[in-house]
């Protein structure tokens, strides 16, 4: 299985036009010039505190995500047809989560199975019949892409409840102008900064219109034990608002206020990094120790605007993601611009029969697992991890879904041995309000480390990369170097 | 600000405070156990560090005999006490890690970097003396960045709030394991020693020299460190700072006062107008044991008021 590389094609293949500069950068430049900026790199990161916590696998809870030094780059008309689809995709997702605790239109067509929507584990039946301010549900989503040739983009999942990440595409870029300020003159990169002051807006939008021109907004966090805790406190710190915990806050006839050193200050928006399970104690989990009592009541009254609201989950899980392009076509009346995989649902008689005759080709994932972990890569994997599987499969088929290896695409990366291609995946944030979808140019590229493997996952050792969109669309044509 | 940043900031003051006093208890304490004659006499400057430190009944728990180094390893880094080197950084940097947007990145700097090399550093033997002056600078170092670059709103009040809270209890306990040593009629070699030792724990030897240009003399050490406002590590000045701090805090929010305005406000008053003879007179033992229980006091009263209403 031959991957596409997005610089070139083989080591003296022609360099993709996107990639001139760098390629020329990569050949003169000498590899311990390139390891000496890795470790630089690696001791800003770890001076500024940017770390991703892993508790509970032994070693130091305190890891750093990797970051790879040379950068993905992507044109200006790749990205414009990308994020005409992504903001065709969140659109539609929303309107799917809005008919869902609303009139179930797309259920009661039979476009849908509803035991995948109204069965799902996801689903909030404490948000039927009412509609958060604006009928937005996901305002901030995190899509994945990932790409198997020049012009082939698939999406490989949604991330419609509380995706994370997006600090790491900020800090990249600037550790990118603090280490390479030259490379990056070279090029035209549209910029990404400007996030925290879209995000910050798309939250204001949600307030409840009661909460005037300035509501006051806070990022609900788990604590610092949380692994992205680095990444609540950073939103906060750049938007200018507190980053709280459930202590902080409370609730007093169905209004939800924070206890400040001047006494209760009331809240109006929430954007919160917590599960909807540990919400409110009241309405969910009893023994959450992290959310607000109150708080699903004071929501519903219409009294603070939660972000992004409960019952996303039903718009991400992998089971339903097999019915995005429908609910395309279903609420937008539109062709999908984005392609998904295809995916087998092993509950499906006849999908679940092809899964189990080709589990060496397929991969195989938990429809509710997130982060890598419930996962089996077919090609890579051993025959008594695939008989494992299959006897997983065959207990609980609803659990697993399929999907074809794809040859994901790679980029130059620098490892121990040099510079060589390892795959990569991106994942863009797309902000919604009810105007308007906002998408900074990029997002965050992972990249798995390790040869050959496909997980890119953070949490399963993966790495980051600085991903460029450049101001306009390079010359076609190779450029030897 | 939050109930809990103010929390967090208030106790990351005092936990880098209590690191660099212990550090200062345990320069101190080595020089004056390497100076003692006797035999045996250098055990009891390292019992009296711990009881000054309050970490006797601690160490009692988990050491039967009282060396230099199971003393300098408990208030270095045992785990287990709280109030040693290691452990005040570790909460200080958890705090500063939980309230990260509320500090500089200058602060957050010192403070990090401390804490990434602090975990491998080696302080036993020979190393010690360096590993003290170096626990020293960093803390310098992180009030120095505290007080260049913080914008001076509530976050820098509540750190300096528990910077000077912490270093007032540490004087008064300083002083109160030295009590008998400035009584009257104490004199001679030994006492001598103990009082230059008491003086560069507050780092104020030459300060005395400059203040009262005479030797040393046992009633002028005890004012010195309790009454006079040149010294910044004196109650007095310990207090007036808190007292100034707490003010600006309650100016800062339309005049809300409680009593932990109040009680800093006495205290102030007591030590301001206060004259040294009357207080030996009515002995320093109890004077100190009545400061320090006022001082924790003032402490919860501060809680009670903006962290835990």
């Amino acid at each position: 299985m031959r991957a596409f590389d997005e610089m070139r094609q083989g080591p003296e293949g022609p360099v993709r036009g996107a990639y001139a500069e760098v390629a020329a950068w990569l050949a003169r430049t000498p590899a311990h010039e390139l390891e000496a900026k890795r470790a630089e790199a690696e001791l800003l990161f770890r001076r500024i505190g940017i770390t991703f916590a892993v508790y509970g696998e032994g070693g130091d809870p305190e890891r750093l995500i990797p970051f790879d030094i040379i950068p993905r780059i992507l044109g200006r008309g790749e990205w414009e047809r990308l994020s005409a689809g992504l903001a065709q995709r969140v659109r539609a997702l929303n309107a799917f989560l809005a008919d869902c605790y609303g009139p179930q239109e797309m259920l009661k067509a039979g476009r849908i199975p509803a035991r995948l929507v109204t069965g799902n584990e996801l689903f909030r039946p404490e948000m039927l019949g009412f509609t958060p301010p604006g009928g937005v549900y996901t305002h901030i989503a995190g899509i994945d892409l990932v790409r198997t040739g020049p012009d082939e983009f698939y999406v490989l999942e949604d991330n419609a409840r509380t995706p994370s990440g997006v600090s790491y595409m900020l800090e990249n870029r600037e550790a990118m102008l603090r280490l390479f300020p030259k490379l990056v003159a070279r090029h035209r990169l549209l910029p990404v900064n400007r996030y925290p002051e879209d995000l910050l807006a798309t939250l204001k939008a949600a307030a409840p219109e009661r909460a005037g021109p300035d509501p006051t907004v806070v990022v609900l966090t788990p604590g610092s034990f949380n692994s992205a805790y680095y990444e609540h406190c950073f939103l906060a710190d750049e938007m200018g608002v507190e980053v709280v915990e459930g202590a902080d806050l409370f609730v007093e006839n169905e209004v939800v206020f924070m206890r400040t050193t001047a006494g209760p200050r009331r809240v109006d928006v929430i954007y919160r990094r917590i599960d909807d399970d540990f919400l409110d104690p009241l309405a969910f989990r009893p023994d959450s120790m992290l959310g607000v009592p109150g708080l699903m009541a004071a929501y519903r009254a219409g009294n603070v605007a939660l972000c992004n609201a409960p019952g996303c989950g039903i718009a991400d899980d992998k089971a339903v993601y097999p019915y995005v392009p429908e609910m395309i076509r279903f609420y937008l009346g539109e062709e999908p611009k984005l392609a998904n995989v295809p995916t087998y649902l092993c509950e499906r008689e006849e999908d679940r029969a092809y899964v189990l005759a080709h589990l060496d080709e397929l991969v195989v994932k938990l429809a509710q697992g997130s982060g890598g972990y419930g996962m089996m890569i077919g090609p890579h994997a051993t025959a008594a991890e695939r008989a494992e599987f299959a006897a997983r499969i065959r207990a609980r088929p609803a659990d697993y879904i399929a999907q074809p290896t794809l040859a994901l695409s790679t980029v130059p990366t620098l490892c121990a041995s040099g510079i060589a291609p390892r795959h990569v995946d991106l994942r863009p944030f797309v902000l919604s309000t009810k105007d308007e979808v906002r998408i900074v140019p990029g997002g965050l590229t992972r990249v798995a480390l390790r040869e050959g493997s496909l997980v890119v996952n953070s949490s399963q050792g993966g790495g980051t990369k600085d991903t460029w969109v450049l101001e306009s669309d390079p010359g076609q044509g190779g450029v030897a170097c | 600000m939050l109930s809990r940043t103010a929390d967090c900031l208030f106790w990351l003051g005092r936990y880098t405070e209590r690191a660099a006093n212990v550090a200062r208890g345990l320069s101190v304490t080595l020089r004056m156990a390497s100076l003692s004659s006797e035999l045996g006499a250098e055990l009891d400057a390292w019992r009296s560090l711990l009881v000054a430190s309050g970490c006797a009944p601690g160490f009692d728990a988990k050491h039967a005999e009282t060396t230099q180094e199971n003393v300098v390893d408990f208030l270095v880094r045992d785990p287990d006490n709280l109030s040693g080197i290691i452990p005040c950084f570790a909460a200080a940097r958890h705090n500063a890690r939980t309230v990260r947007t509320a500090l500089t990145v200058d602060m957050w700097g010192a403070l990090n970097d401390t804490w990434n090399q602090i975990r491998a550093a080696e302080f036993q033997g020979e190393k010690l003396p360096g590993f003290l002056e170096w626990v020293r600078e960093r803390v310098l170092l992180f009030n120095g960045a505290a007080q260049d670059t913080m914008l001076r709103g509530e976050p820098w009040l509540f750190v300096q709030l528990g910077t000077a809270l912490e270093r007032a209890d540490n004087t008064a306990r300083l002083l109160d394991v030295k009590h008998d040593l400035l009584g009257p009629g104490s004199q001679g070699t030994v006492a001598y020693g103990q009082w230059q030792a008491i003086l560069q724990s507050v780092s104020a030897l030459r300060a005395y020299h400059w203040v009262y240009r005479d030797r040393l003399e046992a009633k002028r050490i005890a004012e010195l460190l309790i009454l006079r406002p040149e010294l910044p590590r004196s109650l007095v000045a310990c207090f007036g700072r808190v007292l100034e701090v707490l003010e600006r805090i309650a100016a800062g929010q339309g005049g809300r006062r409680g009593e932990c305005h109040r009680l800093a406000g006495e205290l102030h008053a007591r030590l301001a107008y206060g004259r040294i003879g009357d207080i030996l007179e009515g002995g320093l033992h109890a004077f100190l044991t009545d400061m320090i229980g006022r001082t924790a006091r003032l402490g919860a009263e501060i809680e009670a008021f903006y962290i835990r209403p």
